[in-house]
């Protein structure tokens, strides 16, 4: 029944991608295949460097870029000292991972499915274009303010349709959330599935823009967290009264094990 | 060797072993349930549970701090009943015992969820946690005045049938052994201690506290000082068991809180470093214990030298 594993894996290579300096610096780190059964696109890991003493107790989640049979591939930024000390992961380190830990995107392979990313968000649609079955049925969106060889967007774009969006002015932003209106329209009128994977202020705009096109549409939500397991309680979001079965409490969620993936009408991003 | 103890006035009642998971933690228990075997565990004890559901604070509600962290999660919980129909069932409570950590505004209240939780055959004690730090209502003010503390154990006591009580003790007090000792007197069977020191963080960039509810409990093992010296604090003054908690990350920890005279631990934040932590550690523990040369671990429990 549950497939969740906690183990040691070794670090097979870690390699900045775009600028190797200054304050953004994005990384795609590459281990050890674990011995999944099986995992789906959307689905995230915990993952905590095992030369980390207590100064820093958590491990950090993180979606689950890429599986192959070789190995399990994470796509970082650096945002804080997590990350930072994450950087500096090399070849043959040791990390403690945990997963493949809550639920993933739908995969309906006849359907035309909008994959929206912003940012860093663009990690698990690696692993959905490459495993669709009909990724002739995929198109995506991305926005990014970061050069396009910060991202790992080429191995996307190589297998499916779709544009990346500089955001350099507040026009472009503009522009963005106009070309987004009509695509989740478009996608609403075919009864198609729309995808969204980014920071919270994007993932509004998306759930807003869906709720508006009666779009069928699933959200990626990302929040701290300590255990990725539901215990803490700590990466909660407010839902729907229709989710209180399986031990919602009250209005609120765990992202950890009721997400990341929500369908939009279900959640209410109002603290995020 | 045995790792059970002997715990006085509770001739019915033990644990497997001294490693127990503290509540709001390990969640109910279910959620650890890929990671390990629960009936390993001495014994659990679940997510806090209030007679009706609590929505919790807002976010962000956990921070993390040099060799801890910040919480203010508030309670969340979809209350007792629920927890009775959807968790307990899933828990191996045959083969371990599960406590029922309550919390509740007024002695009333506390009663009331004791009377409910009495009658279950699969809670094998209640844990009252007159200390929360996170609740506005006054959920510190038990915790923190010896004659009030005093006056939920009895209220407790008075409807716990054969169910052994727990008080858990803050450590935001001028004497937490002049609480031990008020509900000791009041009739608790056991006191568990600490919890949460109350702190804070802020973020000076964003001029704002890293906690919506600004003040939260700090926990992990920057803390495991503080609830050594509480601990060995409150052995001193009461006969009954007393539960050390307080940043155990180690089996060594273990035997740091059985040394100053507790008969078990529970592991708290440390589940959060590996879900399989709690797990590792009773392995690890009786692999220690041998390795020192214990073999009555009676003999060592509150056997510092002074």
């Amino acid at each position: 029944m549950n497939n969740e594993q906690c183990t040691t894996l070794k670090v097979l290579d870690n390699v900045p991608f775009g600028q190797v300096a200054g304050e953004n610096l994005f990384f795609a780190l590459r281990l050890e295949r674990p011995e999944w059964k099986n995992w789906q696109p959307g689905q995230f890991v915990m993952v905590r460097p095992s030369g980390w003493a207590f100064d820093m107790l958590w491990a950090r989640p993180f979606s689950i870029c890429r599986v192959s049979p070789r190995d399990l591939v994470l796509f970082f930024q650096v945002v804080g000292r997590g990350t930072r000390r994450m950087a500096e992961l090399k070849s043959g380190d040791d990390v403690l991972v945990w997963g493949p830990l809550g639920n993933g995107f739908a995969v309906e392979p006849d359907s035309p499915t909008l994959l929206l990313a912003g940012g860093i968000g663009i990690a698990p649609f690696v692993g959905y274009a490459h495993s669709h079955p009909k990724p002739w049925n995929l198109h995506m969106e991305f926005g990014h303010r970061m050069p396009l060889s910060c991202y790992p967007y080429e191995s996307i774009n190589e297998k499916i349709m779709g544009d990346a969006h500089l955001e350099e002015k507040p026009e472009d932003l503009t522009r963005f959330i106009e070309l987004m209106d009509r695509r989740i329209a478009e996608h609403a009128e075919q009864n198609g599935l729309v995808l969204a994977c980014g920071p919270t202020p994007f993932l509004k705009t998306v759930q807003h823009l869906a709720l508006k096109h009666s779009a069928r549409c699933q959200l990626s939500l990302e929040t701290r967290m300590a255990c990725g397991v539901g215990a803490c309680l700590g990466c909660v979001t407010k839902v729907a009264d229709d989710m209180h079965a399986n031990g919602v409490a009250a209005g609120r969620a765990q992202v950890c094990n009721h997400g990341p993936v929500f369908w939009a009408h279900q959640v209410n991003l109002s603290e995020g | 060797m045995d790792m059970r103890l002997n715990l006085p006035g509770l001739p019915d009642f033990g644990f497997k072993n001294p490693i127990l998971t503290a509540s709001g933690t390990f969640g109910y228990g279910v959620e650890f349930a890929p990671f390990g075997d629960l009936t390993a565990l001495g014994g659990i004890v679940v997510k806090g549970l209030s007679l009706k559901p609590r929505p919790g604070n807002p976010m962000p509600r956990i921070a993390e701090t040099p060799c801890g962290m910040l919480n203010a999660v508030g309670l969340q919980n979809s209350g007792v009943e629920s927890f009775l129909k959807e968790k307990l069932p899933k828990l191996p409570w045959r083969e371990l015992p599960v406590i029922a950590n309550i919390y509740a505004c007024d002695p009333g209240e506390f009663a009331e969820l004791t009377s409910i939780l009495a009658r279950e055959q699969g809670i094998a004690a209640v844990e009252v946690n007159i200390s929360c730090p996170n609740v506005k209502e006054g959920g510190i003010l038990f915790g923190q005045d010896a004659a009030q503390a005093a006056r939920v154990t009895e209220a407790v006591k008075r409807v716990a049938g054969d169910k052994p009580v727990i008080i858990k003790l803050s450590p935001n007090v001028t004497d937490i052994a002049a609480i031990a000792k008020a509900v000791e007197d009041a009739g608790a069977d056991m006191i568990s201690c600490i919890n949460t020191l109350s702190g804070m963080g802020v973020d000076i960039r964003s001029r704002k506290p890293l906690l919506a509810n600004v003040i939260g409990g700090l926990s992990g093992p920057a803390i495991k000082p503080v609830a050594l010296r509480c601990v060995w604090q409150v052995c001193r003054a009461v006969t009954i068991p007393v539960i050390g908690i307080g940043g155990i990350t180690s089996a060594e920890d273990v035997l740091e809180f059985m040394l100053v005279g507790a008969h078990a631990v529970q592991v708290g934040t440390a589940n959060f470093i590996r879900p399989d932590f709690s797990f590792r550690l009773v392995q690890e523990f009786e692999q220690l214990v041998e390795k020192m040369g214990i073999t009555d671990l009676e003999e060592f429990r509150g056997s510092l030298k002074l």
